[in-house]
């Protein structure tokens, strides 16, 4: 019953939406006053598809095994935590989710958008009812979440243990967010383009959106860089998989929207430019759906042999961004022209922001749809790894690194007084810390090198937008500006500490045995068997030391039945200056047990600087709305003087 | 700058930015995709000594053979028509057996493959694309042990 009601409002928030879209398009064409009634059904389609997701929730709370997908990805015996989460560990759980984010957004437009222009609002929830007509029929017709199986069978076939994590509760929720949170920007684009308004108002009305997607976007891919790297036991933190690389290139586009966004909001330029990033960073999003949703990435073939998802999604993606990049290139010629300004000032240092960043998108995208298309054209099967992307991506992001600590110091329009001046003391530091590293370290690799001594010069020159004017003076946006310049450098000098310094130590040992790693002197104390809920381990017990008191950590490799697998649990352990990271491997035949332990000099900054990346764009959007308010507080004591 | 010329200005800027984006990757993916090769293909010659590339097939029965160092280990990696030794020193993933698939990354050096890498799955129903293939031919019944 359960599944059915999820099903028919499933069923109703698509035949909802379809209406949502005929009522836009009517009203755009004739002068009928329909407004309020695309607001209230873009709500009520908000509503419907939240119950239908509650209803999977539901079943996938009661391991209703009567239904397909419960019994394919659960199990009873299943934590409740992850019976729970589980509901989106899966194609169709993770689809219908997506589809949850996308209404409710056109929910939350139709209720709280009170910035833009009433045709302008209306054509764009008539766009996002199109982008939401799309989806529905492809979760109706070709990935059902609720479908049943008669007889229902006694158990399910379990999780795969690798998702039995903390990490799966959070990490695809908060990516599609921010995947989702695009499509808003994606409407309103086309609704600005549909009216002809792409003005300063168009850009503000979006920004929130945009800074909110941006945010989920970066925190999600900060989560699941570290999911990673201690679930997977390899020790990495990024693996260029095409999986990572379809989070990553929506939120290179969003990046580059974020920025020329503020350049449309403050000055009116850079019109027909906002707008194609904002069609683009939706459109990685669903590039990004469409690689991992479609089992392309599995293997061409495996897409060829079972067509109907994969092409059902080529054929969405196809259709909305053809439609557009075709409105686009038609309305782009009636853009007015934006406001001027001179080679040296802020625009133009946004302007090379979103050059940068659209190259690196460029390369990510070519990098990670090359092998398919490869294997589509000739057959030839090659595979574009970290080489590729850390050679190419790498200097052009290290670039980008020294001219975000350049750029905010800029000013609009016109740079009458030279910048140079500021940045003596961040130069000196990023030259200070370079010649330490000739010095003190005189191994490590070039990019490394570079990237610290960028790190250093970034963190001084980001935050000397905070010294113009009192601190308590200053705007938060620019506190949040300031703060998310100064996590790219902390993320920075991770990344590069972690890979010049880290120690690394492989080795069979005894119980008993000692080894070292860095600074550390691990012993390996017993290895014994361990059980958990639906899992049996073995179980290392180290014991760690450096100079003073020792600390333990118990790796161990699980072995779950349902299904049949195994898993390395790493052992971590943080410290202010960096992670021991210690893996069990196999017995040996002697008696003794593969360890992998590292040691990973300031690697925590990685994630640390994600974090303050994102915390910058929290407090940027908090700023933005928030004075807005107030700025709308004083227009109607205004106006009630008046 | 009149605001007509700066919009030519602009444009040109981006469609230059996006020429020298594909030149940068043509440049890239010739120099640094590493392509996947089965046994067969390295029997016939096809891999450049020392460069980076992926080796797939089948890890032959009875083959893993454990070093005396206890961290490194060589096995051989069949396709049915040619064997390739393997040597790799690291800990194997998870779903590394023997008598299923396995895909390495690494380089030719003689005859043998020196592996840095083994892959294994990522996520729920994640292979490495090249296995796909293997896999299905495995299971069409086309045995790939002698």
């Amino acid at each position: 019953m359960i599944a059915e009601i999820g099903l028919a409002a499933l069923w109703l928030a698509a035949g909802l939406a379809a209406l949502q879209l005929l009522l836009t398009v009517a009203a755009l064409r004739a002068p009928i006053d329909v407004a309020r009634t695309v607001r209230a059904v873009a709500v009520v389609q908000g509503a419907l598809t939240a119950l239908a997701f509650a209803m999977l929730l539901t079943v996938f709370a009661r391991t209703d095994l009567s239904v397909a997908l419960v019994f394919e990805n659960s199990h009873s015996a299943k934590p409740f935590m992850y019976k729970v989460a589980g509901a989106w560990g899966n194609h169709e759980g993770s689809m219908l989710l997506w589809v949850t984010v996308l209404s409710a957004a056109g929910a939350f437009l139709a209720m709280f958008s009170r910035r833009t222009g009433e045709r302008t609002l209306l054509a764009a929830l008539g766009a996002q009812a199109a982008l939401a007509t799309g989806f529905y029929a492809f979760l109706l017709i070709a990935s059902n979440p609720f479908a049943r199986l008669s007889p229902a069978p006694i158990e399910g076939r379990g999780l795969n243990p690798l998702l039995q994590d903390p990490g799966l509760a959070f990490h695809p929720p908060t990516l599609y967010f921010g995947y989702v949170g695009l499509s808003v920007a994606f409407s309103l684009a086309v609704g600005a383009l549909l009216t002809g308004a792409v003005d300063s108002r168009a850009a503000r009305a979006m920004r929130p959106w945009v800074l909110g997607a941006w945010i989920f976007l970066t925190l999600g891919i900060t989560a699941g860089s570290y999911w990673a790297y201690y679930e997977l036991g390899w020790g990495g933190w990024w693996f260029w998989d095409p999986v990572e690389n379809a989070s990553l290139m929506p939120w290179l586009a969003a990046t580059a929207l974020l920025h020329s966004i503020n350049v449309l909001a403050a000055r009116g330029a850079l019109k027909a430019w906002t707008m194609m990033l904002a069609v683009i960073a939706f459109s990685m999003s669903m590039v990004g759906t469409f690689l991992v949703r479609s089992g392309i990435l599995t293997s061409v073939h495996a897409f060829a042999v079972d067509p109907q998802r994969g092409t059902f999604l080529l054929a969405l993606l196809f259709l909305y961004v053809g439609a557009a990049f075709l409105l686009f290139a038609l309305r782009t010629k009636t853009l007015k022209e934006g406001a001027p300004f001179e080679l040296v000032s802020r625009e133009t240092g946004l302007v090379i922001n979103n050059l940068l960043l659209s190259v690196i998108l460029a390369i990510v995208f070519l990098g990670t749809l090359y092998p398919l298309f490869a294997e589509a054209v000739s057959g030839e099967k090659l595979s574009v790894g970290a080489p590729y992307f850390n050679s190419l991506a790498g200097p052009l992001a290290l670039l980008l690194a020294v001219l975000v600590g350049v750029g905010p110091l800029l000013s609009w329009r016109r740079e009458r007084r030279p910048v140079f001046g500021k940045l003596v003391v961040p130069a000196l530091l990023g030259a200070g810390a370079l010649v330490s590293t000739i010095i003190l370290a005189p191994h490590i690799g070039l990019l490394p090198r570079a990237a610290l001594a960028i790190a250093a010069f970034l963190a001084a020159a980001s935050i000397l937008p905070l010294t113009v004017r009192n601190p308590f003076r200053t705007p938060l946006a620019t506190w949040g500006m300031a703060v998310a310049h100064f996590g790219i450098a902390v993320a920075l000098a991770g990344m590069a500490a972690n890979a010049a310094f880290t120690s690394e130590r492989l080795a069979i040992a005894r119980p008993g045995e000692r080894m070292n790693v860095g600074p550390w002197l691990v012993q390996l104390d017993s290895v014994t068997p361990a059980a958990g809920p639906n899992w049996t381990a073995i179980e290392a017990q180290l014991n760690a030391s450096r100079g003073g008191g020792a600390i333990k950590l118990e790796p161990q490799t699980r072995y779950f039945s349902d299904p049949p697998t195994e898993t390395n649990e790493a052992a971590i352990r943080t410290f202010w200056n960096g992670q021991l990271y210690t893996v069990i491997g196999r017995a040996d035949p002697s008696g003794g047990w593969q360890l992998r332990l590292w040691w990973k000099p300031f690697v925590t900054l990685i994630w640390l600087g994600g974090g303050l990346i994102g915390l910058g764009g929290l407090l940027a959007l908090v700023g933005r709305t928030w004075r807005r308010r107030r700025r709308r507080e004083v227009d109607w004591r205004r106006e009630a003087y008046a | 700058m009149k605001p007509k010329n700066q919009r030519l200005v602009l444009v040109v800027a981006a469609i230059a930015a996006v020429l020298l984006a594909v030149l940068l990757a043509m440049w890239g993916l010739r120099e640094r995709a590493a392509y996947f090769l089965t046994p067969a293909d390295i029997a016939a010659g096809k891999a450049e000594q020392g460069r980076a590339v992926r080796l797939g097939g089948m890890v032959e029965q009875g083959s893993v053979q454990p070093q005396s160092d206890g961290v490194t280990i060589r096995f051989v990696v069949t396709d049915g028509h040619a064997r390739t030794p393997v040597v790799y020193r690291g800990i194997v993933p998870d779903l590394f057996r023997e008598g299923s698939g396995a895909v390495a990354e690494g380089r030719v050096e003689g005859r043998t493959f020196i592996a840095d890498t083994i892959l294994a799955k990522h996520d729920e129903r994640y292979m490495p694309p090249e296995l796909g293939n293997l896999a299905a031919e495995h299971k069409a019944g086309k045995t790939l042990e002698r």
